[in-house]
């Protein structure tokens, strides 16, 4: 952080970051250098934010196929998360992923993919590493709905809870697997209700009120040292742009108009904004030089990214485990 | 010098060995502590290493290969073992989109030390979804290791060192090898991945053969030496990497070339070891190169089937003497293919075997 933010403040700073980082990519996504698909979670900043304010460092976080927001939350490096998306070799993989592979093992940011649910059987394997070390890392996976409609997350249910691991799985409801709304897919049933029968604890609620989400996930954090038993929580949240891309895509008219209007109205970061305000914890002054100091940040990003070479052809043969030949 | 062990225990020693070298190391599968141990191959690892180790589980594959994946991210050393190959299929997700290739999309940043132990069964009604022979499937695949060693020695040597690789390794084991002995060093030792074996030599014909098909190449080559014909016999060891250097190498002094797998013939992995051998060495080749493996169909159940459907001595007999150019009414081929010629049934490993597996 380039500036001092008082305590109380950060999570809504990391929170405006999340947000202008995402709107630069969005705007200049056009330009045709990030050439990746990229998944934005603007509207959706409180979860990752909420969630990650309640781990440590050495906590791991293995995210999904929208996971700038875990990333930056988690504390992963934004000049290689944008070199990353450029396809660099100061990427955060060298290029070789995109937007879709990010990792910063130096926080414990584990890895995320666009498998839906391919990372959750993982989590189930550095909660064992953890549990059989006797260490007290916690490992958090981050999904989606759509990923109760994946076996491998039932699967991972009933590991967790044979197995007692120290993980909390976070789903993020936003109602939609691309166009598909959750009534399509699912039957009318609480999610929360799956992993209580598992013998998971769980928590819910507002995932874009972020005090609550971080308050929630606090919880299940102190009822794992308690007890070590894994832990499940859902955050109804709302996805703003497209599935995939820069771009609102109401037009499409997949999405109640009404519902759209209604969830951009629980702005996650105008809400705080509003709050830290009314309370008087930061001043419109500071508001416009975080945000002034964030752009500068996010401008500088955009630069490593664009004076960073790309891979050599050469590189490509690295780490093939087989050898090609 | 100690008496010839089985490739069960030898197996078994690699993962003793294993186990108590490193202490990340542990070993998962449905049935792993059961009291029939994966055919013996875990006997006592649950009583020296404890359940923290040496792990049920339960029946969750993808899940479960996942976990293990997770674990080796973070230096864990997981054996994973599943008692048929095709209960495998159901963890295709987690092989390959992440074990093969999360150290490649990640530069190198997520090493998954993982071993996969899968057993191939054959016979006594193992029928279509007890007896696959996934190798081709999983050679395809870039990023993973696919060994299928066919005597005890390699079993203790490649197992070793398929714990000891960095990355992930798929290791078959063919359900007819198991109860076979040889003089296997007590002192553990290891043998490289990705490397075939000159079993005997021959300047006649090249005859390569992966994992069981080695013991049926062993019996035909000495059938045909018996009338003069030096085959030179060579055990593949692994399926990924292929070393068709070894073969192309061979083929180079013989002219011929026949290659047996113990799997579907369409691009399986005879037809990817004769391509290689057939662009490296093709100005060498007196003969077209040939395969012998299973016809494009499942795995039967009933004996008259599994009869129709494995190869015979004789078939593969004949398909040598055609590569050689003599007739098999000739006088030498007539007494070579009575020589092959066995009642031998073919879904069993040994006569007095009794069932089931």
């Amino acid at each position: 952080m380039p500036i001092q933010i008082p305590e109380q403040v950060k999570p809504y700073y990391e929170m405006l970051r999340i947000r202008l980082v995402e709107e630069a990519l969005a705007e200049r996504y056009s330009e045709q250098e990030m050439r990746c698909p990229m998944h934005l979670c603007i509207g959706q900043e409180a979860v990752p934010v909420g969630v990650c304010s309640a781990l440590k460092t050495s906590d791991m976080v293995f995210g999904n196929h929208r996971s700038h927001g875990y990333y930056l939350a988690k504390g992963g490096d934004l000049n290689k998360m944008t070199a990353e998306i450029y396809g660099k070799v100061d990427g955060c993989c060298g290029g070789r992923g995109g937007s879709m592979h990010l990792i910063d093992l130096d926080v414990n940011f584990m890895g995320c993919t666009p498998i839906v649910a391919g990372t959750v059987p993982l989590g189930l394997g550095t909660g064992l590493a953890s549990k059989l070390r006797g260490n007290d890392q916690i490992t958090v996976v981050f999904f989606g709905d759509g990923c109760f409609e994946e076996g491998v997350v039932h699967e991972s249910f009933n590991y967790a809870a044979l197995m007692e691991l120290p993980v909390i799985f976070v789903c993020e409801n936003n109602e939609y697997s691309v166009y598909t709304n959750l009534e399509s897919r699912q039957p009318d049933r609480p999610m929360n209700k799956i992993a209580e029968a598992h013998g998971w604890d769980v928590g819910s609620g507002n995932g874009n009120d972020l005090n609550q989400v971080a308050k929630i996930t606090q919880q299940a954090v102190s009822r794992i040292k308690a007890h070590g038993r894994p832990q499940f929580l859902e955050f109804d949240t709302y996805r703003w742009l497209e599935h995939c891309g820069p771009n609102e895509d109401d037009h499409l008219d997949y999405r109640p108009a009404d519902q759209v209007a209604s969830w951009k109205k629980k702005c996650p970061v105008l809400q705080m904004q509003t709050q830290l305000l009314s309370e008087k914890s930061i001043s419109q002054e500071e508001l416009d030089s975080y945000r002034q100091s964030i752009l500068e940040e996010i401008e500088l990003s955009f630069n490593f990214a664009k004076a960073s070479p790309f891979p050599s052809p050469e590189s490509l043969y690295q780490f093939s485990n087989t050898n090609p030949s | 010098m100690r008496p010839d062990i089985t490739y069960t225990e030898a197996v078994r020693e690699a993962l003793d060995f294993c186990l108590s070298d490193d202490e990340n190391v542990f070993v998962v599968g449905e049935g792993v502590p059961d009291p029939k141990r994966i055919f013996n191959t875990t006997a006592g690892l649950l009583e020296k290493y404890g359940p923290q180790r040496i792990m049920d589980m339960p029946l969750s594959e993808n899940a479960l290969t996942g976990m293990c994946i997770g674990s080796g991210l973070v230096g864990m050393r997981p054996v994973m073992i599943h008692q048929r190959t095709d209960f495998a299929y159901l963890a295709f997700d987690q092989i390959i989109n992440n074990a093969a290739k999360w150290n490649f999309m990640f530069n190198g940043q997520g090493q998954v030390p993982m071993v996969i132990r899968m057993m191939i069964g054959r016979g006594w009604g193992q029928g279509p979804q007890h007896s696959s022979s996934p190798q081709a499937l999983f050679s395809h695949i870039p990023g993973l290791k696919v060994v299928m060693p066919s005597r005890p020695y390699d079993a203790k040597g490649m197992l070793i060192q398929a714990i000891e690789d960095n990355g992930p390794v798929i290791f078959l084991e063919h359900r007819w090898l198991h109860h076979m002995k040889e003089a296997v060093p007590e002192e553990p030792f290891r043998e490289p991945l990705g490397k075939a074996r000159i079993v005997r030599s021959g300047n006649s014909l090249t005859l390569a053969a992966f994992s069981y098909s080695v013991i049926e190449a062993t019996k035909i080559a000495d059938a045909f030496k018996k009338h003069g014909i030096e085959i030179e016999t060579i055990d593949m060891r692994s399926a990924s990497p292929m070393d068709h250097q070894t073969v192309a190498a061979s083929v180079r002094k013989t002219g011929r070339l026949l290659v047996l797998d113990t799997s579907w013939i369409t691009c399986g992995v005879a037809a990817e070891l004769v391509a290689r051998v057939s662009e490296e060495a093709f100005k060498e080749l007196k003969a077209p190169p040939a395969r012998v493996a299973l016809p494009d169909l499942h795995a039967p159940t009933s004996p008259t089937l599994s009869k129709e459907f494995y190869p015979t001595p004789q078939g593969i007999g004949e398909k040598i003497l055609k590569t050689l150019s003599i007739e098999t009414s000739s006088d030498k081929g007539s007494l070579i293919l009575n020589d092959l010629t066995t009642d031998e049934p073919l879904d069993v490993p040994f006569l007095d075997f009794k069932g089931p597996f």
